[in-house]
C-alpha cells in the first residue's frame, strides 16, 4: 500500500495515469507511446523539482514515511545467513532493536538495529522503534559477543527515541544508554553506524558510537524531535515545522558539523520509492567502510574513534 | 531536556523546583511548608531544618560546601559558545547566553577546576542549574572533557557534581554528541584505575544523565533529587496517567538498584572523601 505525503502526491497521480495509458495502450491496441513519454518525462522533472528543494520538515516526513524501508528489510536486502539472537539475559527481549549475526558478502559481522512495526499491530509489538532498556543491554551484550569473536559491527539506527514509561525509568533508561556510549567507546572492532531513518536522540547515540557514522540521504539525527523543540521552546507542539528548520537535523546539515561521515544517495523520490536500488546503494557503501577498517589494529580503531568523538563540537575560546 | 519553564509548570512539575531562596529574615520551605528562619536554613547547608528538603544551591555555594578553603582553582572559564547552528527560537540563542552571563557572572553551566577535599587533589566539575538549566552544549561537554583528561594527567580522582535538564537543544546534534564525547573520555579515564564519583542533584535528566551522571563508580545522590531519563511531564504525556508519589526521585532510584547511595549535604563532603580514601587516593 503507497501512503502518500501530500508533497507526493501530484507524483504519484502522475504515476498513476502514465500506468493508465500504458494499459490503455496495451488493452486496445491504440498507440499512446508519445503520450507517455510525454508524462515520464514530466513525472521525471516534478521529482527532481520536488526533491532538490524539500524543506527539513518534509525531509522530516520522509525520514518517518510509512512505506520506508526499516532495519529488518536492510538486514535481508544487504546481507545474508541472518541468525537473529535475543535477550539481555537480565530482564527481557525487547522487540524493538534487533540484532543477530549475519554474513556481509563473505565476511560475519553482527548486525543490530531498531526495529519499527509496518502495520498497527506490528507497531504495538515493537513499541514505535521505542527502546525500554533492555533493548540497549541486548545490542551493548550483542557488542561485547561480537567483539569476542572479532566480528566488526553494523548499527541501524531508525527510532524516535527511548521510550520514556514507567517501566523504563524503574529499569535504568539513562543507565542503560550511558552505559552503551562507554562500552561501545571502547570497543576493539570496527563500529559503522547508519542513520536510516529517525536517529532520535540518546535512544538513537546509544547505537551510534562508530568508527564511520553514514547518513541515507533523507534520514533525520536530532537531540530532540521537531515536535517535543516546538513545544518547550515555542510553548507550541504545531510549530514543528519551525524547530525542525532551526534544529538543522537533516544530513545535509550534519556533514558539515562532521556528525556524520557520508550521504548516502537515496533513489529519486526516496528509499520507499525503491527499496532494493537503496539497500545496494548501502550495501556498496558499508563493504568499502568495512574494508578500509579491515586495515587498523584493535588498539587503532578505538584510538581514532576516540578521537572522532572528542573533537565534536563547536565553541570559542575568549 | 532543558527548556525555560514558565511558574505554573513550575508548580506542577515538582514542590522544589525554586530556584533561589528569596529575600527576608524568614523563608517558606518549598517541601514542608513550614516558615524557617533564613538564617539558620543557611547554616545548615540550605536544608530544611523541619523537614531535610534539600534547597537547590549554585555552583559557588557548592564548590564552598566542598572543597577545603581556598583551594579550588577554577579552569576553562573562557570557554563560551560560538552558536554553531545560528538557533533562534522566540531569542536569539547568544542572547539567552548573554542574559545567563550577566546574572550569573559566570559563561557557561559548568564550572570546572581544581581543589582540595579533606586535602585530596581532585578534579571537580559543578553544574550551575540556573545557567540555562545546567543544559550540555558544545562548550559543557568540552569543559568536562578537559577536566577529565587534566585528572588523567595527574593521576587524581574526579568529582562531577550533576544539576542539569539534560542536552542543550540550541545546539542541536552537537549538544547530543557531547554524551559520546564525555563517555568517551571517562572510558579512557577508568583504563587508568582512576575513581570517578558522581553525585547527582536536583534534577539530573535527559542527556547528562544518560552518560556521565550514570557513568560514576561511585554515584550519589542528594535527598529528593528528581533523576531520570525521561522528565515526568514527557512521562505522564506517554502513559496518559499520574505518576506515583516519589518516582523517579534519589530514594526511588537507591530503592530500584540505580545508585549506591543517598547522602545528605551536611554529610557529601566527608563521603566522598572517605571513599576517594578507601579507593587509595589522598
Ligand atoms: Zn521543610
Amino acid at each position: 500500500m503507497i501512503q502518500d505525503l501530500d508533497f507526493e502526491r501530484p507524483i504519484s497521480e502522475l504515476e498513476l495515469k502514465i500506468e493508465e495509458f500504458k494499459q490503455l495502450s496495451n488493452g486496445q491496441g491504440k498507440d499512446l507511446s508519445k503520450e507517455i513519454l510525454k508524462l515520464e518525462l514530466k513525472c521525471a522533472r516534478l521529482k527532481e523539482e520536488t526533491f532538490a528543494n524539500l524543506s527539513r520538515w518534509q525531509r522530516t516526513l520522509l525520514a518517518r514515511h510509512p512505506n520506508r524501508p526499516y532495519t529488518l528489510d536492510y538486514i535481508s536486502y544487504i546481507f545474508h545467513n541472518f541468525i537473529e539472537l535475543h535477550g539481555d539475559r537480565l530482564f527481557s527481549d525487547d522487540p524493538s532493536i534487533v540484532g543477530g549475526l549475519a554474513k556481509l558478502d563473505d565476511r560475519s559481522v553482527l548486525v543490530v538495529g531498531q526495529q519499527k512495526g509496518r502495520n498497527f499491530k506490528e507497531k504495538v509489538y515493537r513499541n514505535f522503534g521505542m527502546p525500554h532498556p533492555e533493548g540497549f543491554r541486548k545490542a551493548l551484550r550483542l557488542f561485547t559477543l561480537a567483539e569476542k569473536y572479532h566480528l566488526p559491527v553494523i548499527t541501524l539506527i531508525d527510532t524516535p527515541g527511548a521510550y520514556p514509561g514507567l517501566g523504563a525509568e524503574e529499569r535504568g533508561q539513562a543507565e542503560a544508554i550511558a552505559k552503551n556510549l562507554f562500552v561501545m567507546a571502547e570497543l576493539k572492532v570496527p563500529i559503522i553506524s547508519v542513520i536510516i531513518g529517525e536517529g532520535g536522540s540518546g535512544g538513537a547515540l546509544a547505537l551510534g558510537v562508530a568508527n564511520r557514522v553514514l547518513m541515507l540521504e533523507y534520514a533525520i539525527y536530532s537531540v530532540i524531535s521537531p515536535e517535543g523543540c516546538a513545544a518547550i521552546l515555542w510553548q507550541d507542539g504545531e510549530k514543528a515545522q519551525e524547530a525542525s528548520e532551526a534544529l538543522k537535523l537533516t544530513a545535509y546539515d550534519l556533514l558539515p558539523l562532521k556528525v556524520i561521515d557520508e550521504i548516502i544517495k537515496e533513489p529519486l523520490g526516496g528509499a520507499h520509492r525503491n527499496p532494493a536500488l537503496m539497500a545496494v546503494n548501502l550495501q556498496e557503501a558499508l563493504k568499502a567502510y568495512l574494508a578500509d577498517l579491515s586495515t587498523f589494529n584493535p588498539e587503532e580503531l578505538v584510538q581514532q574513534r576516540h578521537e572522532k568523538f572528542r573533537q565534536m563540537g563547536v565553541f570559542k575560546e575568549l | 531536556m532543558w527548556f525555560a519553564r514558565n511558574k505554573t509548570e513550575l508548580k506542577k512539575i515538582g514542590d522544589n523546583n525554586k530556584l533561589d531562596i528569596p529575600e527576608g529574615l524568614w523563608i517558606k520551605c518549598n517541601a514542608c511548608k513550614a516558615i524557617v528562619y533564613k538564617k539558620e536554613v543557611e547554616k545548615n547547608s540550605k536544608v530544611c531544618p523541619k523537614c531535610n528538603y534539600h534547597f537547590r544551591i549554585s555552583a559557588q555555594e557548592r564548590i564552598d560546601l566542598l572543597t577545603d578553603p581556598s583551594t579550588f582553582e577554577e579552569v576553562d572559564s573562557l570557554l563560551t559558545t560560538a552558536d554553531p547552528l545560528k538557533f533562534k527560537d522566540s531569542k536569539r540563542y547568544p542572547e539567552r547566553v548573554n542574559q545567563a552571563n550577566k546574572a550569573l557572572g559566570i559563561r557557561e553551566a559548568v564550572i570546572c577546576g581544581s581543589g582540595r577535599l579533606n586535602n585530596t587533589l581532585i578534579q571537580l566539575c559543578i553544574f550551575e542549574f540556573n545557567f540555562m538549566g545546567g543544559s550540555m552544549g558544545s562548550v559543557v561537554g568540552e569543559k568536562i572533557s578537559r577536566s577529565i583528561e587534566r585528572a588523567i594527567d595527574q593521576h587524581i580522582p574526579l568529582a562531577i557534581v550533576s544539576c542539569s535538564g539534560g542536552a542543550r537543544m540550541q545546539e542541536g546534534i552537537l549538544s547530543l554528541m557531547q554524551m559520546a564525547k564525555v563517555s568517551s573520555c571517562l572510558a579512557k579515564f577508568f583504563k587508568q584505575g582512576l575513581p570517578y564519583i558522581s553525585i547527582l542533584t536536583d534534577p539530573t535528566t535527559g542527556g547528562v544523565s544518560a552518560s556521565l551522571a550514570m557513568l560514576g563508580d561511585i554515584i550519589i545522590a542528594e535527598p529528593g533529587a528528581l533523576i531520570g531519563f525521561a522528565g515526568p511531564r514527557v512521562i505522564e504525556q506517554t502513559i496518559k496517567q499520574k505518576l506515583p508519589e516519589g518516582f523517579q526521585r534519589a530514594e526511588f532510584l537507591l530503592k530500584h538498584g540505580m545508585i549506591d547511595m543517598v547522602v545528605a549535604r551536611r554529610e557529601l563532603k566527608q563521603t566522598i572523601g572517605n571513599i576517594i580514601n578507601h579507593l587509595g587516593f589522598n
